[in-house]
């Protein structure tokens, strides 16, 4: 299970290892590791596993399925359905919903030979940084199982760094795959929006949300994104992109290239084991021939009010779906109709969920909607035109994915305002619709990962691939001690 | 707090939401909501006068498309997810009397 998704992939074209092999060790490592970790909402019965890599072999024997990722096992996060497959959004609204069609990003891994293991935990209907608000209780942190491990995608990410998975799909509408691929020592790419098709990804705040890789690395993630990335019909906001090629973006070269770090991210709250992680980064891309400097990114600390003024907006038109007619949940109650939306809906949501669906009803409100919502709209245009002036000087950003490593469960919960305010450098990625990575850059003093992040100018992946992988070429990827200790 | 929630708003926003909260959850609301805006009216320091609201990054547009039905018909599939189904249609209570 310590192999990458393409290593792994390499080993089943060359017939060291089939495809059921491959399939029972990621099962046997959940039935092992699941107890102390919760990474996944449902695991696939292994019947139809096992019939499902039986199908795929035949394919790459007879010379059908010839791609890298072909035999590989992967894990879904839950809010991205998959036909016949349940698929809840982590939330009790959609404990019993079984989708009738595929998510395209899954479709096209499916094309690709993957075999689907499991949906992963999540943050319920994705808000939240920590995958406790999940209606499946919480996923753990598997580097120290007292800690989370971050979200929205905890589960992907927990089960790509526990091994019980080679690579997951994540998704990321503020800092959902970066943040807790940080907290969890794995890579993780929030690809340019319109990237990868959302059609059949239940969505959260739907002009901000991008599916994207999960995996142990650089080479595994533009593998994996240039298999689930294209123009898609069936998305309205999918762009024709010139190109989907990331693969060729892997190769350990920066010299000369212009990286700049933002100083306004190295202000208060930033704990000063990540910042010297980030500036050791930096070093290391100076001392490979890279040009780093530090710049001013002004407006940072208005991306936060502005994100949740227009994700709960979204949310709370998006959400109005659920409401017990068509599919999932419905109240006990002997009510009349419009009572029965009310109960299944106050049954079936959970806190976080009812808070933000509650402030974008009262955002786009008469009355309040100029003075909250298209502030808020007029705000990310100025952050975008921050970000357009960062470009004409520099090919990628770095910095911190997070303020600090993971903290404890039960932390964060009962502070909504501070667990937002931890996602402070991820959030304006998605506002500006750029790409954006995170890779592990060592531990703090409790062992926990520390992660960095490299931004991208909109369809520009490649430059920012390109540095993860320079740097990646400097350090060994270190395993989770659990995962290792399961050998 | 600057942004103080009145009940009648609570109310209101519950209308909106679809949502009903016991009178706990009204108290806890109110605040929530209260410390978010006041969080939010951070965005006043911000002059926007004359910033067009941006709603999509790229200039997208409506994308239209000749009207032709190209998934099948998947009632029977569909309906299993109802909570409540008759005669191949989706079961609602009473809506009036």
């Amino acid at each position: 299970m310590s192999l990458t998704a393409v290593e792994l992939g390499k080993k089943i074209k060359a017939g060291e290892i089939s495809v059921k092999e491959a399939a029972k060790a990621a099962l046997d490592s959940i039935s092992k590791a699941e107890q102390d970790n919760n990474c996944y909402v449902t695991v696939v019965e292994e019947a139809a596993i096992m019939q499902r890599a039986e199908q795929v072999q035949k394919q790459i024997d007879d010379g059908i399925l010839t791609g890298p990722l072909a035999g590989v096992p992967v894990a879904i996060k839950d809010n991205m359905c998959t036909e016949g497959l349940l698929t809840t959004c982590s939330s009790k609204i959609l404990e019993n919903f079984v989708p009738t069609y595929t998510a395209e990003a899954v479709v096209k891994l499916e094309k690709a030979g993957a075999v689907v293991i499991g949906k992963t935990n999540m943050d319920e209907f994705a808000m939240g940084s920590t995958t406790e608000t999940s209606a499946y209780g919480e996923t753990k942190n598997p580097w120290n199982t007292a800690h989370v491990p971050g979200g929205s995608s905890g589960g992907s990410c927990a089960a790509v760094a526990a091994e019980e998975c080679h690579y997951a799909l994540g998704s990321d509408t503020g800092g959902s795959i970066r943040q807790p691929s940080s907290f969890c020592g794995v890579v993780g790419i929030k690809p340019t929006y319109g990237t990868v098709s959302r059609y059949g990804l239940i969505a959260y705040g739907s002009s901000l949300d991008q599916i994207g890789p999960v995996a142990k690395d650089v080479t595994d993630c533009a593998t994996i994104l240039e298999t689930i990335s294209g123009f898609d019909e069936k998305d309205s906001t999918s762009v024709k992109r010139e190109e989907y090629d990331f693969t060729s973006a892997l190769v350990d070269e920066v010299k000369g290239m212009k990286i700049g770090i933002p100083k306004s991210y190295f202000g208060e709250g930033l704990d000063s084991e990540v910042k010297s992680a980030v500036l050791a980064a930096a070093k290391a891309l100076e001392e490979k021939g890279a040009i780093v400097e530090e710049f001013e990114l002004n407006l940072v600390d208005y991306a936060i009010p502005a994100y949740y003024v227009i994700a709960s907006a979204e949310a709370s038109s998006n959400l109005a779906r659920f409401d017990g007619v068509k599919y999932g949940y419905r109240t006990n109650s002997q009510v009349g109709l419009h009572e029965m939306y009310k109960r299944t809906r106050s049954e079936g949501f959970g806190p976080e969920v009812k808070r933000r669906i509650m402030l974008g009803s009262f955002v786009l409100s008469s009355g309040y909607y100029d003075a909250y919502y298209l502030k808020a709209l007029r705000t990310k245009a100025l952050i975008k035109k921050e970000f357009d002036k960062a470009f004409e000087n520099y090919d990628v950003i770095l910095s911190p994915a997070a303020p600090t490593t993971a903290p404890k469960l039960g932390e964060s919960l009962s502070d909504p305002l501070k667990m937002y305010l931890g996602d402070i450098y991820t959030i304006s990625v998605n506002l500006a619709g750029l790409p954006g990575m995170t890779l592990p850059w060592g531990k703090d003093s409790n062992g926990l990962p520390i992660g960095v992040q490299l931004i991208s100018n909109c369809f520009e992946e490649k430059k920012m691939i390109r540095t993860g992988f320079a740097l990646e070429q400097t350090r060994e990827y270190e395993r989770c001690p659990q995962a290792a200790a399961r050998d | 707090m600057a942004n103080i929630i009145s009940d009648e708003t609570i109310e209101y926003v519950g209308i909106l939401a679809k949502l009903e909260l016991s009178q706990e959850e009204k108290e806890q609301a109110k605040k929530d909501m209260g410390s978010m805006l006041d969080y939010i009216d951070k965005l006043n320091e911000l002059d926007t006068e004359g910033v067009e609201p941006m709603s999509h990054v790229f200039p997208v547009h409506n994308v239209f498309r000749e009207d032709i039905v190209k998934n099948g018909d998947d009632r029977e599939n569909i309906l299993k997810n109802a909570p409540e189904e008759k005669k191949g249609a989706f079961m609602v209570p009473k809506t009036f009397d």
